[in-house]
């Protein structure tokens, strides 16, 4: 067991690569109820989220889920969150548990003005990441009714225990999450194994998410980097007017024209993944000698070869570029590495 | 993964290893205790032949797929012989620590320094 955030949580089973190949190949269950709930609902939830998640909420329908960061009013990042909109006036947040508390004061202190009530949830909710190729099936089999595709949610009865459904994932497989009664938890947990699924750490959730090239807050995402240069452009819609967007929009304008006359004297950066050339793994803080630093470093179960993520200069973020990281002394060779590290089409 | 054993002909160092000693030479490697507490090690870059260890001093590292760790030598000296064949298999480091996942052999610069380490009924006894 090891602490974060003040839960006590399951680091390895049965060992990490062991656990990381059995959801590449099968499916494995997670158990993430550290990861938090807010609950947003009222007349006005929609304006009010609007402006607190970076995402365009016109495009994210009932029974949809949706990624976005939460910024400040200088662009830099709160926390990244998946939201799902329940029904026509009532979200459910899931943040990162070491940054609930100051997400649920940001959405409250955010929600004067607004006819919308912002409510914690992090208690009623335990949840479970079931995932893997054959994760789908094994939920299936417990489950009342069709499972959600992916990036939708439902209500169903897994085990017969009332549970929301998402078709979310941090591991780069197909699978599912579940939000339950933490009481219902064990059962559907163990009706979870015995239908198959291998119990899975969060060692392994990690080497996981990291071929995948999902960012983890405090280690790719933090207050003092903005999403355009961790690659998470994709997910912002500046012109919603979200707190933030104006300087997303003006860091994505710079981006887009930098071939222009330098008006900054710090270069800007990118978040790059790459594989190292030969021995050895890179890990969190390893600088690079061209510059920048390694954000996560790992040894791939999938690929037997360290792997990683780092900011670099953004003109070294081309896939193919050599970069040299200094790892406790030893200077190692690392190629830049197109996203996801991992997929099963490679 | 073996069950936990503590040799009995071998001396321990609080930080996890063991050194076993034959007249001014010695074998290092870490203990059971320490290999289960780091996992699956996937990762071993062995030091140089030649370089000088001392007493309660890092003098090289073992990898977990999630962390690197620091081994702490038992004795002083300077190293004749490492472990190459770790190089591919680290995992023997978990399989056989006492034996075939041995780290390196030095020469002891004060083989009196081995009075200083526990044996295995006083080692065992720290772990609890």
């Amino acid at each position: 067991m090891t602490g974060f955030a003040g839960w006590e949580m399951p680091a390895q089973y049965q060992g990490i690569r062991a656990e990381h190949l059995a959801v590449r190949q099968r499916a494995g269950v997670f158990d993430v109820s550290h990861m938090g709930q807010i609950k947003t609902c009222g007349p006005q939830a929609t304006e009010l989220l609007q402006r607190l998640l970076s995402g365009d909420l016109r495009k994210l329908p009932k029974g949809g889920a949706q990624y976005g960061v939460i910024c400040r009013e200088d662009g830099g990042v709160l926390d990244d969150v998946i939201t799902y909109r329940l029904a026509e006036c009532e979200y459910l947040t899931v943040s990162n548990a070491a940054n609930h508390e100051r997400d649920l004061a940001w959405f409250s202190s955010h929600a004067r003005g607004y006819n919308a009530d912002v409510i914690d949830l992090i208690d009623r909710f335990a949840m479970l990441a079931v995932q893997g190729p054959e994760a789908r099936a094994i939920v299936d089999e417990l489950a009342d009714g069709p499972l959600p595709i992916r990036m939708r949610v439902c209500e169903r009865s897994v085990g017969s225990r009332p549970v929301t459904i998402c078709g979310t994932g941090y591991t780069g497989e197909d699978g599912v999450e579940l939000l339950l009664d933490p009481a219902d938890a064990p059962a559907v947990w163990d009706a979870l194994i015995a239908a198959g699924a291998v119990p899975a750490g969060l060692g392994a959730r990690d080497t996981l998410r990291l071929e995948a090239c999902f960012p983890l807050y405090g280690n790719e995402l933090s207050e003092g980097r903005g999403p355009i240069e961790a690659g998470l452009g994709w997910c912002c819609a500046e012109a919603t007017g979200f707190i933030g967007s104006d300087a997303v929009a003006r860091t994505r304008k710079s981006d887009a024209s930098a071939s222009g006359p330098a008006e900054k004297s710090v270069p800007a950066q990118r978040l790059v993944a790459f594989v190292l050339d030969g021995p050895g793994i890179a890990r969190p803080g390893n600088p690079i000698s061209q510059g920048g630093t390694v954000t996560s470093g790992t040894l791939s179960p999938s690929l037997e070869r360290g792997i990683g993520m780092a900011y670099v200069p953004a003109e070294r973020a081309t896939p193919g570029t050599p970069l040299t990281i200094d790892v406790r002394g030893t200077e190692r060779g690392a190629t830049v590495h197109r996203k996801p590290i991992y997929s099963k089409e490679a | 993964m073996a069950d936990a054993s503590y040799p009995d002909d071998l001396h321990y160092h609080a930080e996890h290893d063991w050194a076993r000693v034959e007249g001014d030479q010695a074998t290092l490697g870490i203990t059971w205790y320490a290999q289960d507490s780091l996992g699956e090690i996937v990762f071993f870059d062995p030091p140089k032949q030649g370089a000088t260890v001392t007493k309660d001093s890092p003098y090289t590292e073992v990898e977990s797929v999630k962390a690197v760790s620091d081994v702490t030598a038992p004795l002083s000296g300077e190293i004749i012989e490492v472990n190459e064949t770790l190089a591919d298999s680290p995992e023997k480091i978990n399989d056989d620590p006492y034996g075939e996942g041995w780290l390196v052999k030095i020469s002891l610069s004060d083989p009196s320094e081995a009075e200083s380490l526990m044996d295995a009924a006083a080692y065992e006894a720290t772990l609890d």
